[in-house]
């Protein structure tokens, strides 16, 4: 067997490197964040935006978006969605709360009880889903009244209000809640103050310590995340059964992936990756609030959107949606700093939304063949 | 011919299936030995296909006896099949088009490298068996990285089959591997499956066309309404006896007549 009755088709085009090297998830979420980023230096470039204090404030809102974006990507690539997130964020915080401050129990009990519970009903969502074959869509819109229900009802049950407080107290000394709430390198910053790189306070009790005290674990876990997430994707046989679960799960079947694990566990991560979020925002904020995390499965759809996956599947990058959470960050921040209205940023997302869900068409086409 | 020396791979015997108050299949008795290619033909609905996902491990007969190498067998899952050797290429091909050529193929049974504690996809060797197999059923691909929705449909087809080759099957069933494709690549499949058969896998051709059976295949068993009408050899059998057979006989040959025997 040789060669000779090889099959070239002369009329494919060949396509150029430039070209190939287009027609990648990333792209749009690449000339977003490059466009973003050189609109705000213009814009908003002495406002204090890009010193260190303006950066890790956006970077932080970012890392916020990065999280939930992570776990929305690996889920829609599988070829499902997930509206419960934000519900699961205001549910995950509150849950923390009652048992550490309400209940007494240790932090890190609280903790590590929650996360079971909130992975438990994430793995409740999947397999309702692929048990009977409803469209995740309205199975997690149930979670999404039934856990913003519950997030409501019970504080207002034990403790007659829907903001429980005190968090902080309870957390001190606590050996779990730090890596949620803390911040490291603390000492690099002291270091590059005293080479003059980042500014000291001038006045106050913290008068000559550095701006920014440190890193806060939250950005930790969002880079945490995207790596873990991006790497298995790509590199490892989950990853490919995750592709292959969204593209086609029959054809997967067929050749012996298990789809129904494979999206089950998705929706594992994507409670996961909720219930970080929502652990890192009570250990800052001290408190649990039963309206938090709403509208939050939106913005991590649309940062995955931004981010190149198509909503039908089988298609997408973590990297990608990461660039569009950091877009979201940055946007959100950077209106701020241009002392732009903030709800124009509402209409940023819708645009940006069309744009990108445009464009990802347009990507699947050249990608498929298809017209 | 080589399909007289050995025993059957796989034998089918009186195979039952109804769907509910559906009877799909009605006793169907059916073989294959390695190295020779047995076409299964019938009409459309005639449950060539729901016969096929028996022999596959998809659905449970109903009634009836599966063989594997001369044993009683029965297949729990495809993935069961296809450890046992029983590869197929489904007529809704089990491809993905968004994912590339390499992905395609090790999908279910990647290959992995030890890095430290991790367990990563070894794409340098993925990629180059992948290339190197789909050389051998010649066809040249533009990269490995290609995705297979760029592909003809042939070479679809292709990929699938090559696929089934590289992992061992012993059978290997192709479910309508011609039927949408044009007279170029319907010819590059069926050269397809003559390499494969010479390797000394047993080949299950199921097609509705009378020319395509005749290219390629040693046997030809005609089902009917869920029912066989028996095998032939080749040699046996004329192209208008097949197509009769496939019609259900007596109406065809009156269609035929007033179609000026075209069909
Ligand atoms: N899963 C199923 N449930 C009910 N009926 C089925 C099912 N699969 C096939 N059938 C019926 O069995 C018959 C044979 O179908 P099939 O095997 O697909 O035919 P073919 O492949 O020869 O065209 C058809 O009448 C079809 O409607
Ligand atoms: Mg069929």
């Amino acid at each position: 067997m040789s060669d000779v009755n090889a099959v070239v088709d002369e009329r494919v085009k060949q396509t150029s490197g430039l070209r190939k090297a287009l027609i990648r998830p990333e792209l749009g979420a690449i000339v977003g964040t490059i466009a973003v980023f050189a609109f705000f230096i213009v814009f908003a470039g002495d406002s204090g935006m890009f010193n260190a204090q303006g950066v890790l404030n956006w970077s932080t809102v970012s890392a916020q978006f990065v999280i939930i974006a992570v776990g929305a990507c690996m889920l829609m690539i599988a070829g499902e969605f997930d509206l419960s997130v934000g519900s699961m964020i205001g549910f995950a915080g509150m849950s923390i709360a009652i048992m550490s401050v309400t209940l007494g129990w240790p932090v890190w009990i609280a903790i590590l009880v929650t996360f079971a519970i909130c992975i438990a009903i994430g793995a409740l969502n999947g397999i309702i889903v692929v048990r009977t074959g409803l469209p995740s869509f309205i199975v997690t819109l149930a979670f999404l009244f039934i856990l913003r229900g519950f997030t409501i009802f019970f504080p207002q049950l034990i403790e007659r209000r829907t903001i429980i407080g005190g968090i902080s107290d309870v957390a001190q000394g606590d050996w779990l809640a730090p890596v949620f709430g803390g911040k490291i390198l603390g000492g690099l910053f002291v270091w590059l103050a005293d080479l003059g790189l980042v500014d000291t306070f001038s006045r106050g009790t913290r008068e000559g310590q550095p701006v920014v005290d440190g890193i806060p674990m939250l950005i930790v876990w969002a880079l945490g995340l995207m790596i873990l997430a991006h790497v298995v994707l790509t590199r490892t046989r989950f990853g490919n059964w995750v592709f292959a679960a969204g593209g086609d799960a029959q054809a997967a079947r067929y050749v012996g992936v298990p789809v129904n694990r494979v999206k089950i566990l998705m929706f594992m991560f994507t409670a996961f990756c909720a219930t970080i979020f929502a652990t890192c925002q009570v250990m800052e904020f001290g408190s649990a609030g039963a309206d938090r995390g709403l509208l939050k499965e939106f913005e991590a759809i649309i940062a995955v959107v931004i981010g190149g996956a198509l909503l039908t599947g089988g298609y997408g990058s973590v990297i990608g949606a990461a660039l569009g959470a950091l877009i979201f960050g940055v946007v959100q921040q950077g209106l701020f700093f241009a002392g732009v209205e903030s709800s124009l940023f509402r209409v940023f997302l819708g645009v940006i939304l069309l744009l990108a869900v445009i464009l990802n068409t347009y990507i699947r086409r050249i990608i498929t063949g298809e017209r | 011919m080589a399909s007289f020396d050995h025993n059957p791979i796989v034998e089918m015997r009186n195979i039952e299936k109804h769907f509910g108050p559906v009877i799909a299949l009605n006793g169907v008795s059916f073989d294959v030995r390695p190295g020779e290619c047995h076409c299964l033909l019938g009409d459309n609905g005639a449950g060539k296909s729901t016969f096929i996902k028996t022999m596959s491990g998809v659905h449970k007969p109903t009634g009836g006896e599966i063989m594997f190498e001369g044993r009683p067998m029965s297949f729990d899952s495809p993935r069961d099949a296809m450890e046992a050797g029983i590869a197929t290429v489904y007529q809704d091909l089990a491809m993905i088009p968004l994912m590339s050529v390499t992905r395609n193929f090790w999908m279910g049974r990647e290959p992995v490298k030890r890095v430290g504690p991790f367990n990563f996809i070894d794409f340098k060797m993925a990629n180059e068996t992948t290339m190197a197999e789909m050389r051998r059923m010649g066809i040249n691909l533009r990269s490995p990285d290609q995705a297979v929705g760029t592909l003809s449909g042939g070479e679809r087809q292709t990929v699938a089959i090559a696929r089934a080759v590289h992992f061992g099957a012993k059978v290997l069933i192709l479910d309508e591997p011609t039927s949408a494709l044009g007279v170029r690549q319907t010819a590059n499949v069926l050269s397809t499956i003559d390499k494969v058969r010479k390797t000394g896998i047993g080949v299950v051709f199921i097609t509705h066309n009378v020319r395509h059976a005749m290219a390629v295949g040693d046997r030809f068993t005609v089902l009917n309404r869920g029912k066989t009408l028996g095998t032939a050899q080749r040699g046996q059998i004329t192209p208008e006896e097949l197509q009769d057979m496939m019609a259900g006989g007596q109406e065809m040959v009156e269609l035929e007549g007033s179609l000026g025997g075209t069909v």
